[in-house]
Parts: structure tokens; sequence; C-alpha cells
């Protein structure tokens, strides 16, 4: 990663992009690296489920509210189902995880991620979409729950203008 | 920013009355309604959606243009005497003809074709020289390069060498992108204006292989604003590219690129201009649609003016949409070449003091083609007139495109598709571009064209099941009447061949098309497999180009015998002005 001491000025994007592939080549196991950090238990059970409720429930064992603090940014219509960019950042204080559902998936669960004592509460991935849904991005902090919600449309594409 | 809503209402009253007499004439009394009374200090002229007609056309407004939500019975969804009475324009008027459907026929013969660019370029110079070359300035929305055969075998270069003579300052773009990557770079070479696009990024992918891009830094592929001094005052130009190029056409044109509205780095960007650079106005140049401008508007603050298109919307006065700094205006200038949008602004340090608008129709017949425009047309299009001028059918009916649901000239390519490829049903884009031709009209191989011109035009015949069918309406309709307009791409509703429909726009995705029939009266059914014919497919398809598909048809003769039909059944939106009585 000889990107991480270069001056370019591209890195920022790049960094990006080495998030995004290296998050790729961990395939079902999006959290892996703060899972070393922070030495949790993988939440097998949590990305079984089918439902965004059900799932939720499972990995916190309790409901969110709804917060202004989180910033939620994906595109209104997805330029690509297989690979949407869906990033996340807070001003909430002692985050603990940031969690990604999308409601109308397989499984809701599409990814989470422990953030140990000291971190940017910050996080960019790139989600598969099976259709049109709503994306919720739910964060952990101070023990409470908060969460983010915005409808990612996933269309067959054709035009008119 | 104060909007004399009477003001504009005097101005649009004085063009229909001047225009009052029963065929228009080059004459000095006629030419006077493109005497504007001068204001402010600086003039913004204003082009957009031209389609690369390069000649005068027909161009028939639409008679179905539905809004949902809060976009019901507002512009631009008010069509026919609705538009008329919102807009105070007599009926029986030249700007009746020009702005709506209303009696178009008629008056198609009594004022002729509108547009141009010989025609544009001696309503520009006259606009310009009133206010003096160091007051005034001239910007074009984008979809300028594409919509005729002859754009299409130049790949737009036809219409740079237009835009240079034309003196275009600044652009944005849509169709342009359609042409691919090299090809809008070799053209961007040749242009003498600024190609703007804030919301045009790199992707990851492209970025870290280090492609080409105006800042690396941001990754933004296009310079996103220019700043222009008129008057002794600063005025930034931010361009707004289409935001949905990807989506709606193949992703293989723009594999390096990705969009989106951006409206965070939009703002951003208005606050450095404002902050840093210290401009006295800004006016963004958009291309993405009016629904889109009207909400945009509401959510950024610190624009001036959206100088809007994409949609093709012609709105007499500019809507004024309150946020949480002020008001911004929005407008939408229509296609084609039909108009021509004026700006006038008195621009004031750090402000706008107050501004006038005017859309000025272009009527072909009151103007007289400037020269050298006249000349270089010629010339561009000579190697191909010949080819494009042999009369293939002349129809005993009025061929159109645009309404939301169905026009006569997507019946006759649905019919020329189902009949040429035999299939059982035809699929065909809702395209807004695309001009009029009348009754009795000879229909050549460049009108073909001229509806059909794309770079991905290949035909297919696929087998869908009914369930599929279904679904693609449904995904086609939400982009058009999602209640949230940043779920809109513009356009209208795909259009079906054989088969027939009952639409509720007011509903949710999913449950808005029924009661899908075959032309033979049996219902669609969910599971059994039909023949669907197609074209403009953003899938890579191996089929004979639509235009010769549509000219063989043509020449057969057959379509005179044929019933034309559309087919839709409109539910729940009765009384919406958006469809004319």
């Amino acid at each position: 990663m000889t990107t991480h001491t270069s001056p370019h000025p591209t890195r920022r994007l790049i960094l990006q992009g080495a998030v995004s592939v290296a998050l790729i080549g961990l395939g079902n196991l999006p959290f892996a690296p703060a899972r070393a950090a922070a030495n949790d238990k993988y939440p097998e059970e949590a990305f079984k489920l089918k439902n965004e409720a059900d799932a939720i429930k499972a990995l916190y064992g309790r409901t969110a509210e709804p917060s202004d603090k989180i910033k939620l940014d994906a595109p209104e219509i997805a330029e690509n189902g297989g690979v949407v960019p869906i990033s996340v950042a807070t001003t909430l204080d002692k985050v603990t995880s940031i969690s990604f559902f999308v409601a109308e998936n397989p499984n809701a669960l599409a990814a989470s991620y422990k953030f140990p004592d000291g971190t940017i509460p910050a996080v960019a991935n790139r989600l598969k979409m099976a259709k049109t849904s709503s994306v919720t991005a739910i964060v952990e902090a101070d023990g409470k729950l908060y969460s983010a919600t915005k409808e990612v449309k996933v269309t067959v594409g054709g035009c008119g203008g | 920013m104060a909007i004399r809503r009477r003001d504009f209402l005097k101005s649009t009253t004085a063009v229909a009355t001047s225009l009052s007499l029963p065929r228009l004439a080059r004459g000095a009394e006629a030419a006077s309604i493109y005497d504007i009374e001068r204001f402010g200090n600086a003039r913004i002229l204003h082009t957009t959606d031209t389609h690369a007609q390069l000649n005068p056309v027909y161009f028939r407004e639409p008679s179905i243009n539905i809004g949902i939500g809060e976009m019901a019975g507002r512009p631009p969804h008010l069509v026919g005497r609705a538009f008329l009475e919102r807009f105070g324009i007599r009926p029986d008027s030249a700007d009746a003809y020009a702005f709506t459907c209303v009696e178009f026929e008629k008056s198609a013969g009594r004022f002729g074709k509108l547009g141009g660019f010989a025609h544009l370029k001696t309503l520009i110079d006259r606009l310009r020289s009133d206010v003096g070359e160091k007051h005034a300035m001239l910007v074009d929305g984008g979809d300028l390069w594409q919509g005729t055969g002859l754009a299409n075998i130049m790949q737009g270069r036809d219409m740079v060498e237009v835009a240079n003579l034309l003196g275009i300052e600044a652009m944005t773009g849509h169709w342009e992108f359609t042409y691919g990557e090299q090809a809008l770079r070799d053209n961007l070479e040749h242009f003498k204006g600024e190609f703007l696009a804030q919301n045009v990024f790199l992707t990851e992918e492209a970025a870290f292989n280090d492609a080409p891009a105006f800042d690396k830094a941001t990754g933004r592929v296009f310079k996103p604003s220019i700043i222009k001094e008129l008057a002794g005052h600063r005025v930034a130009i931010i361009g707004q590219a289409f935001p949905y190029v990807p989506i709606a056409h193949p992703k293989r044109f723009t594999p390096n690129w990705t969009f989106g509205i951006r409206e965070e780095e939009l703002q951003k960007h208005v606050d450095a201009l404002r902050g840093k650079d210290k401009v006295d106005a800004v006016i963004l140049l958009s291309h993405n649609g009016m629904d889109v401008d009207l909400k945009l508007a509401s959510r950024v603050t610190g624009i001036d003016v959206v100088l809007g298109g994409h949609t093709h919307d012609a709105v007499p006065q500019p809507i004024p949409v309150k946020n949480a700094a002020g008001t911004t205006l929005v407008t939408n200038a229509g296609s084609n070449g039909k108009f021509l949008a004026v700006l006038d602004l008195a621009l004031d340090k750090g402000k706008v003091g107050d501004i006038r608008y005017h859309l000025l129709p272009v009527y072909s017949e009151l103007l007289k083609p400037d020269p050298a425009m006249a000349e270089l047309i010629g010339k561009l299009r000579a190697p191909h007139v010949t080819d494009w001028s042999e009369k293939i059918a002349t129809p005993d009916r009025l061929f159109y495109r645009r309404d939301n649901f169905a026009g006569p000239i997507d019946e006759l390519i649905c019919t020329a598709l189902r009949t040429e490829l035999n299939a059982e049903i035809a699929l065909s884009p809702g395209f807004r571009w695309g001009v009029t031709t009348l009754s009795g009209q000879p229909l050549t191989m460049e009108d073909v064209l001229a509806e059909t011109a794309i770079t991905y035009p290949e035909t297919y015949v696929q087998e869908m099941t009914g369930s599929q069918i279904k679904d693609v309406l449904e995904d086609v309709c939400d982009n058009l009447f999602n209640a949230d307009p940043y779920y809109q791409q513009g356009g209208d509703m795909v259009r079906a061949g054989g088969l027939s429909y009952a639409c509720s726009p007011t509903n949710a995705i999913g449950s808005r098309i029924s009661e899908l029939k075959l032309d033979n009266g049996k219902a669609l059914s969910a599971n059994r497999h039909y023949k669907v014919a197609g074209w403009a497919s953003v899938n890579d398809q191996q089929g004979a180009a639509v235009w010769d598909v549509v000219a063989k048809y043509l020449r057969s003769g057959r379509m005179l015998q044929e019933r034309l039909g559309t087919g839709v059944t409109l539910k729940g939106v009765d009384g919406n002005p958006g469809i004319a009585g």
C-alpha cells in the first residue's frame, strides 16, 4: 500500500477505493477488520435474518430512533445496483458501531462495523442491492441506537429527455 | 430579490397583442415583438435542448403532461387552455401556437415553423448588440449535439461548429455524453466555449487508474463553473449535467464517470464562489429537468437563477422558489430551437437587484436568416442532403411525439417494429425530442432520423413474460410519476404497441399499471411468454437500426391501411390541468 505515504492529490480517492476493494476481497465478512480490533463474535444470526427489524433486534437487542446527526450519503437512483456507494458520517459522540441494512435484500443486514475508541465515526462502502429499497444506517453511540434512512432506486434504465 | 409578476404578464400580453395579425409576415410592425425594453446592466441569453435542429421545425407541445403530488397543477404541469390562462396568453395568438398544443394544426399554417440556427443567430446577435458586447453572454443547457441524422453521423461535430459561430460561451450536457468519452473530448477540443459540469466525477476505479480529470483532488471530470465579467460585475455560471446519464443510457459510453444531482458538492461550490471568489451573481445552467430544479432550488441556497432544460418545458415566466437564504428563480426554456430565453439582470455589488425574463418564440418567418450561419448549415448538410431528402411516404395525419403516454410518431414506430420484426408487442422509448410533421407533408429519411437518431439504435426481439412486461411499465412509470422529483429521470412513459393498459399515476410503484390487454382483447397473462420488439436498449443489441426498420415499413405503404391507437386509460387524474380538455 504505497498510496498511504504518497502525497499524490488523489490520495483520498485512492484510499476510498482501497477500502472498498479490501471489503470486497473479504466477501461476506465485511466487519472483519473491526472484528480483530474489538474482538467481537461474528453476528451470524443477524446476517441470516430476512427482515430488517428482526436483524436490528438480533444485532443490537433494541430499536433505534431517527437522528439528524447522521449523514447518510447514497444516490437517489443507483447507477449500478451491484455496487451502490453508500457512506455514513456522524457528529454523535462515543460511537461504537455503524451498521447498514437494505430492507428489500434477501438478507437485510449488509454490513456492520465496530469502532474502537478514538476512531472517526465515518464509513464508506458499496452495497449490492437486489431492487429498489430503503437503506438504513444504524449508529450505536453512548449505548443508544440512532438511525437514518434513504430510499435508493434500482431501475431497469432507459431514457427520456 | 423581488419578482415583478405584473411586469412579466405585461410583456407576455404585449407579445400576444402584436401578433394578432392573421398571418405572420416579415415586417416592421411584427418584428417589433423582439424589441425588448432595456432593463438592468447585463443580459444572459439561454438556449437549451435544441436537439441539433439546424433548420426551422414544427413542434407540437404536449396535450398531456401530468404533475403528481406537489407538482399537480403547477408549471410546468399545465397544458392547453390551463396553460394559456395561467400565463395570460390569448387562445388564437402566435404565442398560444408556440407554447401550447391548442389548435396546433390550424395555427401551424398561420404562423409557420419555429427555430433554426440561422434565425436564432440573427435574433441572438440583435439582442446582444442591443445591450452591447460587454453586457451580454450566451449559454446553452445541453442536448445541443443530438437529435438529427447529421449530428449522429458527425458525432455532434456539426453542432460544435454551429455553436462556435453562434457564440455559445458555456454549455453543459446530456446526450452529448452518448457519443462516448473520446468523441466528447475531441469535440470539446474544437469548442470555443466551456463545457461545465459540477456533478460529473471519476469513478473510484478511474481515479485509481489516473484517468484524466479537470481536478484530481475532487475527482471532477469537467470544470464546474466559469466567472464572466458583465458590466463590471462578476457572474458565476455553474454547469449541472443531466444527473442520470449512466442509468438512462448504456453505461458503456461513460464507464469512467459517475453522475448524480450532487446537492452537497453544489452547495459547497456556490458557497466558495460567493465567499472566496466574491461573485455578484450565481446562475445554475442546469440539465436536471424542471421538477428536479424546483426541488433543488428549495434546498440549495445562494443561487439567483436556475436556467433549466431537459424536460423541454417552455415556461414563459420564472418560478420563484423560497429556500433558507432567500429566493431562487427557476426557468425552463423549451426545446428544438423554438425559444430563446432572455434574462436581463440589474447587477449590483454582491447581489442581483432585480431581473426581467422573456422566453421569446423564434418565429422563423419574422427573422431573416443570418447569411454566414445559413452558409455553414448548407455546407454541413451538403454530403447527405440528397440521400435524406427522398420522399418515403406522405401520411394523411399529424405526427408528433410529445405527450406523457403516447404520440402518433411512436405509434408508427411501434407498428413498424411489430410488423417488420413479427412481434406481438413493441416498446419504444418516451423521448421528448423529435419534430412534428403535418398531415399531407411528405416524410423523408431526414424526418425519420429526426425521431430516431441515437448512438444505440439497434432493434431487438426478445421473449418476455407478462409479468416482466408489467414490471418494465411500472419501472418507467415511476421515473415519470414518483412523488419525489429527485427520483424522476425526466422523459415520458415508454410507448407500448399491441398492448393497452390502465394507468393510475397517483398510485405507488407496483400498483400504477393494470388491465393489460393485447390488441385482440385478451388479458396479458403474467406467466405466458410474449414476443417483444424494441430499440434504444441500455443493453447491447444486434438488430437492424430502428430508422431502417421504420423506413422499410413506410416504403411498404401499409401504414395507411392499419389502425393506429394508443390504448392507455388514465385513472385518478380527472381534472388535472396537465391533461388538455
